[in-house]
Protein backbone atom coordinates (compact mmCIF):
# COMPACT_ATOMS: atom_id res chain seq x y z
CA UNK A 1 0.00 0.00 0.00
CA UNK A 2 1.09 3.60 -1.08
CA UNK A 3 1.65 5.94 1.92
CA UNK A 4 -1.62 8.09 1.12
CA UNK A 5 -3.23 4.97 1.04
CA UNK A 6 -2.60 3.97 4.77
CA UNK A 7 -3.27 7.53 6.05
CA UNK A 8 -6.52 7.20 4.06
CA UNK A 9 -7.23 4.01 6.06
CA UNK A 10 -6.13 5.37 9.58
CA UNK A 11 -8.14 8.41 8.82
CA UNK A 12 -11.31 6.23 8.06
CA UNK A 13 -10.78 4.57 11.24
CA UNK A 14 -10.52 7.59 13.45
CA UNK A 15 -13.40 9.43 12.08
CA UNK A 16 -15.51 6.53 13.55
CA UNK A 17 -15.33 7.97 16.80
CA UNK A 18 -16.13 11.27 15.99
CA UNK A 19 -15.97 13.80 18.65
CA UNK A 20 -15.55 10.73 21.12
CA UNK A 21 -11.83 11.62 22.86
CA UNK A 22 -12.01 8.48 25.51
CA UNK A 23 -12.97 6.28 22.45
CA UNK A 24 -10.56 7.23 20.22
CA UNK A 25 -7.64 7.12 23.30
CA UNK A 26 -8.75 3.84 24.12
CA UNK A 27 -8.10 2.98 20.41
CA UNK A 28 -4.58 4.65 20.30
CA UNK A 29 -4.25 2.46 24.04
CA UNK A 30 -4.97 -1.07 22.08
CA UNK A 31 -2.79 0.02 19.14
CA UNK A 32 0.51 0.40 21.42
CA UNK A 33 -0.68 -2.53 23.03
CA UNK A 34 -0.48 -4.59 19.62
CA UNK A 35 2.30 -3.08 18.41
CA UNK A 36 4.82 -5.93 17.83
CA UNK A 37 7.81 -5.41 20.02
CA UNK A 38 11.35 -4.68 18.54
CA UNK A 39 13.50 -7.69 18.81
CA UNK A 40 15.24 -7.53 22.39
CA UNK A 41 18.62 -7.04 20.61
CA UNK A 42 17.56 -3.90 19.10
CA UNK A 43 16.85 -2.00 22.12
CA UNK A 44 20.01 -0.53 22.77
CA UNK A 45 20.98 2.91 24.03
CA UNK A 46 22.02 4.20 20.03
CA UNK A 47 18.13 3.04 19.18
CA UNK A 48 16.36 5.17 21.98
CA UNK A 49 15.61 8.52 21.63
CA UNK A 50 14.87 9.99 24.57
CA UNK A 51 12.15 12.49 25.28
CA UNK A 52 12.21 14.27 28.46
CA UNK A 53 9.82 11.58 29.81
CA UNK A 54 8.71 9.01 27.66
CA UNK A 55 11.90 6.93 25.79
CA UNK A 56 11.19 5.52 22.30
CA UNK A 57 13.47 2.26 20.74
CA UNK A 58 13.72 2.81 16.82
CA UNK A 59 15.66 0.57 14.59
CA UNK A 60 15.71 0.42 10.82
CA UNK A 61 16.65 -1.98 8.20
CA UNK A 62 16.41 -1.77 3.90
CA UNK A 63 14.85 -4.98 2.94
CA UNK A 64 14.13 -5.44 -0.77
CA UNK A 65 14.24 -1.75 -1.51
CA UNK A 66 12.07 -0.96 1.24
CA UNK A 67 12.57 1.04 4.95
CA UNK A 68 11.32 -1.78 7.55
CA UNK A 69 11.41 -0.25 11.23
CA UNK A 70 9.96 -1.57 14.74
CA UNK A 71 9.62 0.35 17.77
CA UNK A 72 8.85 0.66 21.55
CA UNK A 73 7.75 3.03 23.86
CA UNK A 74 7.65 2.47 27.87
CA UNK A 75 4.75 4.86 27.86
CA UNK A 76 1.71 3.13 26.07
CA UNK A 77 -0.17 6.17 24.64
CA UNK A 78 3.58 7.20 22.86
CA UNK A 79 4.11 3.58 21.73
CA UNK A 80 0.72 3.74 20.45
CA UNK A 81 1.41 6.89 17.99
CA UNK A 82 4.38 5.12 17.48
CA UNK A 83 2.44 2.27 15.74
CA UNK A 84 0.76 4.74 13.70
CA UNK A 85 3.65 5.99 12.44
CA UNK A 86 4.86 2.55 11.77
CA UNK A 87 2.10 1.37 10.06
CA UNK A 88 2.28 4.86 7.61
CA UNK A 89 6.14 4.17 6.82
CA UNK A 90 7.30 0.85 7.60
CA UNK A 91 7.94 -1.30 4.62
CA UNK A 92 7.66 1.99 2.39
CA UNK A 93 10.48 2.95 -0.24
CA UNK A 94 13.17 5.40 1.12
CA UNK A 95 12.06 8.44 -1.44
CA UNK A 96 8.54 8.20 -0.56
CA UNK A 97 9.47 8.33 3.03
CA UNK A 98 11.29 11.35 3.02
CA UNK A 99 8.58 13.23 0.99
CA UNK A 100 5.76 11.58 3.70
CA UNK A 101 4.09 15.17 4.93
CA UNK A 102 2.42 13.18 8.41
CA UNK A 103 -0.37 15.66 8.36
CA UNK A 104 -2.77 12.62 9.06
CA UNK A 105 -1.93 13.00 12.74
CA UNK A 106 -3.31 16.59 12.39
CA UNK A 107 -6.43 14.94 10.54
CA UNK A 108 -7.28 12.37 13.33
CA UNK A 109 -6.95 15.20 16.27
CA UNK A 110 -3.48 13.81 17.56
CA UNK A 111 -1.59 16.96 17.07
CA UNK A 112 -0.63 18.02 20.26
CA UNK A 113 1.75 14.47 20.70
CA UNK A 114 3.52 15.98 17.61
CA UNK A 115 4.39 19.49 19.12
CA UNK A 116 8.00 20.36 19.97
CA UNK A 117 7.38 20.94 23.65
CA UNK A 118 5.84 17.16 23.48
CA UNK A 119 7.95 15.28 26.41
CA UNK A 120 7.37 12.03 24.53
CA UNK A 121 10.30 11.87 21.42
CA UNK A 122 7.53 11.09 18.87
CA UNK A 123 9.14 14.91 16.61
CA UNK A 124 12.74 13.38 17.02
CA UNK A 125 11.81 10.10 15.85
CA UNK A 126 10.19 11.01 12.80
CA UNK A 127 13.24 13.01 12.05
CA UNK A 128 15.22 10.13 13.10
CA UNK A 129 12.71 7.51 10.57
CA UNK A 130 13.10 10.42 7.69
CA UNK A 131 17.46 10.68 8.54
CA UNK A 132 17.12 6.72 8.11
CA UNK A 133 15.98 6.56 5.21
CA UNK A 134 17.83 9.56 3.51
CA UNK A 135 21.08 7.31 4.38
CA UNK A 136 19.08 4.40 2.83
CA UNK A 137 18.41 6.58 -0.74
CA UNK A 138 22.50 7.79 -1.09
CA UNK A 139 23.26 3.98 -0.54
CA UNK B 1 -13.13 29.21 58.23
CA UNK B 2 -12.00 30.62 54.44
CA UNK B 3 -14.74 31.50 51.88
CA UNK B 4 -13.24 29.65 48.82
CA UNK B 5 -15.51 30.58 46.15
CA UNK B 6 -14.85 34.38 47.37
CA UNK B 7 -11.19 33.21 47.13
CA UNK B 8 -12.05 31.62 43.31
CA UNK B 9 -13.20 34.21 41.74
CA UNK B 10 -10.20 36.33 42.30
CA UNK B 11 -7.96 34.42 39.69
CA UNK B 12 -9.00 34.92 36.40
CA UNK B 13 -7.42 32.18 35.24
CA UNK B 14 -9.87 29.90 37.08
CA UNK B 15 -12.68 30.95 35.29
CA UNK B 16 -11.78 29.42 31.76
CA UNK B 17 -11.72 26.12 30.27
CA UNK B 18 -9.32 23.41 28.94
CA UNK B 19 -9.94 20.99 26.35
CA UNK B 20 -13.55 22.16 26.74
CA UNK B 21 -13.68 21.06 30.47
CA UNK B 22 -13.18 23.65 33.48
CA UNK B 23 -9.59 24.10 34.32
CA UNK B 24 -9.05 21.97 37.79
CA UNK B 25 -5.46 23.10 38.86
CA UNK B 26 -3.16 20.69 40.10
CA UNK B 27 -0.09 21.80 38.89
CA UNK B 28 0.58 24.63 41.97
CA UNK B 29 3.88 22.97 43.12
CA UNK B 30 5.43 24.12 39.91
CA UNK B 31 3.94 27.55 39.61
CA UNK B 32 0.63 29.08 41.44
CA UNK B 33 -1.79 30.88 39.46
CA UNK B 34 -1.73 34.61 40.58
CA UNK B 35 -5.35 36.95 42.11
CA UNK B 36 -6.41 39.82 40.39
CA UNK B 37 -4.85 42.21 42.81
CA UNK B 38 -1.35 41.35 41.86
CA UNK B 39 -1.86 41.17 38.35
CA UNK B 40 -3.12 44.74 39.06
CA UNK B 41 -0.36 45.83 40.99
CA UNK B 42 1.98 45.11 38.57
CA UNK B 43 0.39 46.20 35.37
CA UNK B 44 -0.48 49.74 37.52
CA UNK B 45 3.44 49.95 38.03
CA UNK B 46 3.86 49.72 34.73
CA UNK B 47 0.88 52.14 33.87
CA UNK B 48 1.11 55.29 36.15
CA UNK B 49 4.29 54.57 38.53
CA UNK B 50 7.01 53.32 36.42
CA UNK B 51 10.67 54.80 36.84
CA UNK B 52 13.84 53.53 37.82
CA UNK B 53 14.84 53.06 41.43
CA UNK B 54 17.07 55.12 44.05
CA UNK B 55 19.49 57.84 43.08
CA UNK B 56 16.88 59.83 41.41
CA UNK B 57 15.59 63.11 42.27
CA UNK B 58 12.16 62.99 40.14
CA UNK B 59 8.91 62.30 42.14
CA UNK B 60 8.11 59.14 40.03
CA UNK B 61 11.10 57.62 40.88
CA UNK B 62 11.18 58.61 43.87
CA UNK B 63 7.91 56.81 44.22
CA UNK B 64 9.01 54.07 42.47
CA UNK B 65 11.70 53.64 45.04
CA UNK B 66 9.29 54.28 48.11
CA UNK B 67 7.24 51.28 46.74
CA UNK B 68 10.27 49.07 46.20
CA UNK B 69 11.68 49.40 49.78
CA UNK B 70 7.84 49.03 51.30
CA UNK B 71 7.81 45.72 49.50
CA UNK B 72 10.59 44.65 50.97
CA UNK B 73 9.26 45.16 54.61
CA UNK B 74 6.04 43.56 53.63
CA UNK B 75 8.05 40.47 52.70
CA UNK B 76 10.62 41.22 56.06
CA UNK B 77 7.02 41.18 58.16
CA UNK B 78 5.35 38.77 56.74
CA UNK B 79 8.55 36.27 57.83
CA UNK B 80 9.01 38.11 61.29
CA UNK B 81 12.06 39.77 60.21
CA UNK B 82 12.45 43.34 62.16
CA UNK B 83 15.56 44.28 59.65
CA UNK B 84 14.03 44.47 56.21
CA UNK B 85 17.74 45.05 54.98
CA UNK B 86 17.97 41.24 55.34
CA UNK B 87 15.70 40.48 52.46
CA UNK B 88 17.89 40.60 49.08
CA UNK B 89 15.36 40.97 45.78
CA UNK B 90 16.72 37.76 43.46
CA UNK B 91 15.07 36.76 40.49
CA UNK B 92 13.70 32.98 42.38
CA UNK B 93 15.03 30.38 44.29
CA UNK B 94 17.75 28.92 42.19
CA UNK B 95 19.59 32.35 41.40
CA UNK B 96 19.34 33.09 45.53
CA UNK B 97 20.67 29.81 46.22
CA UNK B 98 23.53 30.22 43.60
CA UNK B 99 24.32 33.85 45.10
CA UNK B 100 25.12 32.12 48.35
CA UNK B 101 27.17 29.50 46.36
CA UNK B 102 29.50 31.74 44.72
CA UNK B 103 29.77 33.86 47.42
CA UNK B 104 30.48 31.19 49.90
CA UNK B 105 33.16 29.25 47.29
CA UNK B 106 35.11 32.78 47.13
CA UNK B 107 36.13 32.71 50.59
CA UNK B 108 34.73 30.29 53.58
CA UNK B 109 34.26 26.93 51.18
CA UNK B 110 38.47 25.13 50.90
CA UNK B 111 39.43 21.81 49.22
CA UNK B 112 38.60 18.90 50.81
CA UNK B 113 35.42 21.08 52.74
CA UNK B 114 32.06 19.38 53.04
CA UNK B 115 28.38 20.15 52.66
CA UNK B 116 25.63 18.43 53.91
CA UNK B 117 22.57 17.55 51.56
CA UNK B 118 19.33 15.90 51.51
CA UNK B 119 18.23 13.18 49.30
CA UNK B 120 15.04 15.29 48.70
CA UNK B 121 16.99 18.34 47.20
CA UNK B 122 15.74 20.09 43.82
CA UNK B 123 18.25 19.99 41.28
CA UNK B 124 18.43 24.11 42.49
CA UNK B 125 20.14 22.77 45.32
CA UNK B 126 22.25 20.18 44.49
CA UNK B 127 24.14 21.91 41.27
CA UNK B 128 25.68 24.91 42.12
CA UNK B 129 27.17 22.66 45.15
CA UNK B 130 28.34 20.40 43.01
CA UNK B 131 29.87 22.50 40.69
CA UNK B 132 31.46 23.86 43.92
CA UNK B 133 32.71 20.18 44.83
CA UNK B 134 33.65 19.42 41.16
CA UNK B 135 36.02 22.74 41.07
CA UNK B 136 37.42 22.73 44.26
CA UNK B 137 37.88 19.35 45.55
CA UNK B 138 34.73 19.68 47.45
CA UNK B 139 32.35 16.86 48.87
CA UNK B 140 28.50 16.58 49.08
CA UNK B 141 27.46 14.47 51.75
CA UNK B 142 24.17 13.41 52.01
CA UNK B 143 21.33 12.50 54.49
CA UNK B 144 19.38 9.49 53.68
CA UNK B 145 15.96 8.34 53.82
CA UNK B 146 13.96 5.89 56.11
CA UNK B 147 11.59 2.77 55.37
CA UNK B 148 8.46 5.92 55.80
CA UNK B 149 10.47 8.19 53.27
CA UNK B 150 11.45 10.80 55.99
CA UNK B 151 14.87 12.28 56.40
CA UNK B 152 17.10 10.08 58.75
CA UNK B 153 17.98 12.24 61.27
CA UNK B 154 20.08 9.78 63.48
CA UNK B 155 22.06 9.71 60.17
CA UNK B 156 22.43 12.89 59.62
CA UNK B 157 23.71 13.47 62.95
CA UNK B 158 26.73 10.83 61.43
CA UNK B 159 27.50 13.16 58.37
CA UNK B 160 29.33 16.50 60.51
CA UNK B 161 32.66 16.13 60.63
CA UNK B 162 35.29 19.27 61.42
CA UNK B 163 35.12 19.36 57.58
CA UNK B 164 31.18 20.26 57.17
CA UNK B 165 30.94 23.97 55.99
CA UNK B 166 27.32 23.93 55.27
CA UNK B 167 23.88 22.28 55.64
CA UNK B 168 21.69 22.97 53.00
CA UNK B 169 18.18 21.64 53.08
CA UNK B 170 15.10 21.81 51.69
CA UNK B 171 12.06 22.75 54.12
CA UNK B 172 9.51 20.51 52.00
CA UNK B 173 9.91 18.05 49.42
CA UNK B 174 8.69 19.66 45.88
CA UNK B 175 8.13 15.64 45.03
CA UNK B 176 6.96 14.01 47.84
CA UNK B 177 5.32 16.99 49.91
CA UNK B 178 6.93 15.69 53.28
CA UNK B 179 8.42 18.53 56.12
CA UNK B 180 11.55 18.52 56.94
CA UNK B 181 11.97 18.13 60.48
CA UNK B 182 13.39 21.95 61.71
CA UNK B 183 13.86 21.76 65.16
CA UNK B 184 16.56 18.51 64.64
CA UNK B 185 18.25 20.58 61.86
CA UNK B 186 18.34 23.37 64.79
CA UNK B 187 19.75 21.42 67.00
CA UNK B 188 22.23 19.81 65.01
CA UNK B 189 23.80 22.99 63.01
CA UNK B 190 24.02 24.70 66.62
CA UNK B 191 25.28 21.45 68.15
CA UNK B 192 28.20 21.41 65.40
CA UNK B 193 28.47 25.20 64.94
CA UNK B 194 27.63 24.77 60.81
CA UNK B 195 25.78 27.58 59.29
CA UNK B 196 22.09 26.15 57.33
CA UNK B 197 20.35 26.99 54.27
CA UNK B 198 17.11 26.51 54.24
CA UNK B 199 14.99 26.04 50.64
CA UNK B 200 11.86 27.57 51.37
CA UNK B 201 10.33 27.14 47.33
CA UNK B 202 7.93 24.56 48.70
CA UNK B 203 7.15 25.17 51.95
CA UNK B 204 6.73 29.41 51.80
CA UNK B 205 3.15 29.13 49.60
CA UNK B 206 1.98 26.70 52.54
CA UNK B 207 3.09 27.53 56.00
CA UNK B 208 3.83 30.29 57.96
CA UNK B 209 7.36 30.93 58.27
CA UNK B 210 9.08 32.66 61.11
CA UNK B 211 12.82 33.39 60.65
CA UNK B 212 13.28 34.96 63.90
CA UNK B 213 12.30 32.01 66.18
CA UNK B 214 14.08 29.19 62.38
CA UNK B 215 17.33 31.66 62.39
CA UNK B 216 18.83 29.75 59.32
CA UNK B 217 21.30 31.48 58.15
CA UNK B 218 20.24 31.80 54.58
CA UNK B 219 16.63 31.13 53.61
CA UNK B 220 15.30 31.28 49.87
CA UNK B 221 11.95 31.16 47.98
CA UNK B 222 10.27 32.28 44.88
CA UNK B 223 7.80 34.45 44.12
CA UNK B 224 5.87 32.50 41.48
CA UNK B 225 5.34 29.94 43.68
CA UNK B 226 3.28 31.81 46.20
CA UNK B 227 0.47 33.52 43.78
CA UNK B 228 3.34 36.49 42.46
CA UNK B 229 5.07 36.91 39.68
CA UNK B 230 7.72 34.65 37.97
CA UNK B 231 11.39 36.10 37.84
CA UNK B 232 11.19 37.22 41.68
CA UNK B 233 12.25 35.83 44.88
CA UNK B 234 13.97 36.22 47.71
CA UNK B 235 17.23 35.65 49.57
CA UNK B 236 17.27 36.18 53.25
CA UNK B 237 20.96 36.66 54.95
CA UNK B 238 21.20 36.31 58.93
CA UNK B 239 22.57 39.56 60.82
CA UNK B 240 26.38 37.60 60.45
CA UNK B 241 25.99 36.98 56.77
CA UNK B 242 24.51 40.78 55.68
CA UNK B 243 27.92 42.02 56.67
CA UNK B 244 30.61 39.10 55.72
CA UNK B 245 28.95 36.87 52.53
CA UNK B 246 31.11 37.79 49.29
CA UNK B 247 29.72 39.29 46.58
CA UNK B 248 28.53 36.75 43.41
CA UNK B 249 28.11 39.82 41.05
CA UNK B 250 28.42 43.28 41.33
CA UNK B 251 27.71 46.18 39.79
CA UNK B 252 25.71 49.83 39.56
CA UNK B 253 23.56 50.37 42.56
CA UNK B 254 25.46 48.55 44.89
CA UNK B 255 28.05 51.24 46.01
CA UNK B 256 28.60 54.50 47.78
CA UNK B 257 31.85 55.29 45.89
CA UNK B 258 34.04 54.24 43.28
CA UNK B 259 36.72 55.30 41.63
CA UNK B 260 38.87 53.32 38.98
CA UNK B 261 41.33 51.71 41.70
CA UNK B 262 38.61 51.33 44.50
CA UNK B 263 35.19 51.05 45.50
CA UNK B 264 33.01 51.43 48.67
CA UNK B 265 30.11 49.50 48.72
CA UNK B 266 26.57 50.32 49.98
CA UNK B 267 25.74 48.77 53.41
CA UNK B 268 22.60 46.18 53.54
CA UNK B 269 20.33 44.58 50.67
CA UNK B 270 21.85 47.02 48.12
CA UNK B 271 25.39 45.61 48.11
CA UNK B 272 23.53 42.37 46.44
CA UNK B 273 21.23 43.82 44.20
CA UNK B 274 23.47 45.23 41.35
CA UNK B 275 22.04 46.82 38.36
CA UNK B 276 18.23 47.76 37.80
CA UNK B 277 16.48 45.35 39.84
CA UNK B 278 12.75 43.33 38.93
CA UNK B 279 10.66 46.13 40.32
CA UNK B 280 7.47 45.32 39.20
CA UNK B 281 8.18 41.79 40.81
CA UNK B 282 8.84 42.79 43.86
CA UNK B 283 5.68 44.88 44.04
CA UNK B 284 3.74 41.93 42.55
CA UNK B 285 5.62 39.59 45.32
CA UNK B 286 4.78 42.30 48.08
CA UNK B 287 1.43 42.15 46.73
CA UNK B 288 1.04 38.47 46.74
CA UNK B 289 2.27 38.39 49.94
CA UNK B 290 -0.19 40.74 51.42
CA UNK B 291 -3.09 38.55 49.79
CA UNK B 292 -1.54 35.26 51.33
CA UNK B 293 -1.96 37.33 54.86
CA UNK B 294 -5.17 38.27 54.26
CA UNK B 295 -6.68 34.52 53.58
CA UNK B 296 -4.31 33.83 56.77
CA UNK B 297 -1.16 31.32 56.67
CA UNK B 298 -3.01 29.08 59.24
CA UNK B 299 -6.14 29.04 57.52
CA UNK B 300 -3.99 28.22 53.87
CA UNK B 301 -2.58 25.49 55.86
CA UNK B 302 -5.48 24.21 57.22
CA UNK B 303 -7.48 24.31 54.24
CA UNK B 304 -4.69 22.47 51.67
CA UNK B 305 -3.83 20.22 54.88
CA UNK B 306 -7.78 18.73 54.30
CA UNK B 307 -7.48 18.76 50.79
CA UNK B 308 -4.50 16.69 50.93
CA UNK B 309 -5.81 14.26 53.88
CA UNK B 310 -9.17 13.70 51.41
CA UNK B 311 -6.88 13.13 48.44
CA UNK B 312 -4.50 10.87 50.31
CA UNK B 313 -7.72 8.61 51.87
CA UNK B 314 -9.58 8.42 48.60
CA UNK B 315 -5.76 7.15 46.37
CA UNK B 316 -5.27 4.83 49.27
CA UNK B 317 -8.57 2.98 48.30
CA UNK B 318 -7.87 2.42 44.64
CA UNK B 319 -5.73 -0.89 44.54
CA UNK B 320 -4.12 0.64 41.07
CA UNK B 321 -2.49 3.42 42.87
CA UNK B 322 0.75 3.57 44.68
CA UNK B 323 1.53 6.60 47.00
CA UNK B 324 5.19 7.97 47.99
CA UNK B 325 5.40 9.41 51.45
CA UNK B 326 2.31 9.15 52.41
CA UNK B 327 1.68 10.75 56.34
CA UNK B 328 -0.60 13.53 57.51
CA UNK B 329 1.86 16.03 58.46
CA UNK B 330 2.55 17.91 54.77
CA UNK B 331 2.61 20.74 52.61
CA UNK B 332 0.49 20.49 49.83
CA UNK B 333 1.59 17.90 47.40
CA UNK B 334 1.00 14.11 47.09
CA UNK B 335 3.24 11.99 44.74
CA UNK B 336 1.41 8.53 43.02
CA UNK B 337 2.00 6.41 40.42
CA UNK B 338 -0.68 3.75 38.82
CA UNK B 339 1.32 0.36 39.24
CA UNK B 340 2.38 -1.25 36.26
CA UNK B 341 1.77 2.40 34.11
CA UNK B 342 4.16 5.30 32.62
CA UNK B 343 3.16 8.26 34.71
CA UNK B 344 3.31 10.46 31.71
CA UNK B 345 0.08 8.05 30.54
CA UNK B 346 -2.07 8.82 33.57
CA UNK B 347 -1.35 12.77 33.09
CA UNK B 348 -2.18 12.85 29.49
CA UNK B 349 -5.38 11.39 30.24
CA UNK B 350 -6.29 13.33 33.39
CA UNK B 351 -4.99 16.52 31.17
CA UNK B 352 -7.84 15.62 28.21
CA UNK B 353 -10.43 16.10 31.17
CA UNK B 354 -8.74 19.64 31.90
CA UNK B 355 -7.35 18.23 35.12
CA UNK B 356 -3.48 19.88 35.04
CA UNK B 357 -1.37 18.04 36.90
CA UNK B 358 3.13 17.05 36.50
CA UNK B 359 4.83 14.06 35.72
CA UNK B 360 8.30 12.81 35.69
CA UNK B 361 11.11 13.53 38.01
CA UNK B 362 10.38 16.61 39.31
CA UNK B 363 13.99 17.89 39.35
CA UNK B 364 14.44 15.77 41.52
CA UNK B 365 16.19 12.72 40.25
CA UNK B 366 18.23 11.55 43.33
CA UNK B 367 14.66 11.19 44.95
CA UNK B 368 13.57 9.39 42.20
CA UNK B 369 16.53 6.86 41.76
CA UNK B 370 15.98 6.14 45.77
CA UNK B 371 12.40 5.59 45.17
CA UNK B 372 13.44 3.16 42.12
CA UNK B 373 10.88 4.77 40.36
CA UNK B 374 11.53 6.96 36.48
CA UNK B 375 8.63 9.05 37.81
CA UNK B 376 5.33 9.99 39.28
CA UNK B 377 2.24 11.55 39.08
CA UNK B 378 2.43 14.71 41.74
CA UNK B 379 -0.38 16.63 42.34
CA UNK B 380 0.07 19.93 44.28
CA UNK B 381 -2.45 22.12 45.93
CA UNK B 382 -2.93 25.83 46.84
CA UNK B 383 -5.74 27.66 48.49
CA UNK B 384 -8.58 27.83 45.85
CA UNK B 385 -8.61 24.27 45.05
CA UNK B 386 -11.57 22.50 46.42
CA UNK B 387 -12.74 18.79 47.79
CA UNK B 388 -15.22 19.42 44.67
CA UNK B 389 -12.09 19.11 42.24
CA UNK B 390 -10.42 16.76 44.56
CA UNK B 391 -13.26 14.06 43.99
CA UNK B 392 -13.77 15.05 40.26
CA UNK B 393 -9.94 14.23 40.18
CA UNK B 394 -9.96 10.69 42.14
CA UNK B 395 -13.30 9.93 39.51
CA UNK B 396 -11.61 10.37 36.73
CA UNK B 397 -8.44 8.83 38.23
CA UNK B 398 -10.00 5.79 38.23
CA UNK B 399 -11.83 6.00 34.55
CA UNK B 400 -8.07 6.21 33.29
CA UNK B 401 -6.85 3.76 35.19
CA UNK B 402 -9.58 1.64 33.57
CA UNK B 403 -8.44 3.17 30.14
CA UNK B 404 -5.20 2.11 30.63
CA UNK B 405 -5.66 -1.44 31.56
C1 LIG C 1 12.28 22.69 46.61
C2 LIG C 1 12.57 23.57 45.43
N1 LIG C 1 13.74 24.22 45.36
C3 LIG C 1 14.04 25.03 44.34
C4 LIG C 1 13.17 25.22 43.28
C5 LIG C 1 13.56 26.13 42.15
O1 LIG C 1 12.74 27.24 42.13
P1 LIG C 1 12.80 28.30 40.95
O2 LIG C 1 12.64 27.51 39.69
O3 LIG C 1 11.65 29.21 41.21
O4 LIG C 1 14.10 28.98 41.03
C6 LIG C 1 11.97 24.55 43.30
C7 LIG C 1 11.02 24.71 42.16
O5 LIG C 1 10.39 23.81 41.70
C8 LIG C 1 11.65 23.71 44.40
O6 LIG C 1 10.50 23.05 44.44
Amino acid sequence: MKIEDVEKEILEEFEFFGDDWEAKYEHLIDLGKSLPLIEAQFKTEENIIQGCQSRVWLNSELKDGKMIFTADSDAIITKGMVALMIRVLSGQKPEDIVNAKMDFVDKIGLKEHLSPTRANGLVSMINRMKKEAILNIEK
Amino acid sequence: MIDIKKIREQFPILQQKVNGKPLVYFDNGATSQKPEVVIDAIGNFYKTGNSNIHRGVHTLSRLATEQFEQSRKTIATHFHIKNEQQIIFTSGTTDSINKVAQGLAKHHLKSGDEIILSTYEHHSNILPWQLWAQKNGGVLKVIPLLEDNSLDYVAFENLFSEKTKLVAITHVSNTLGLITNLQKIKELTQKYNVPFLLDGAQSAPHMRIDLNQIEPDFFVCSAHKMYGPTGAGILYLSEKWLGTLPLASTGGGTIKTVTFEKTEYAEGALRFEPGTPHIAGAIGFATAIKFMDEVGMNHLYEHESYLVNHAQKALKQIREVELYGANDHKAGVISFNVKGQHPFDVGTLLDKYGIAVRTGHHCTQPLMQCLGVQGTVRISFAVYNTIEEVDFFIEKLKKVITMLQ
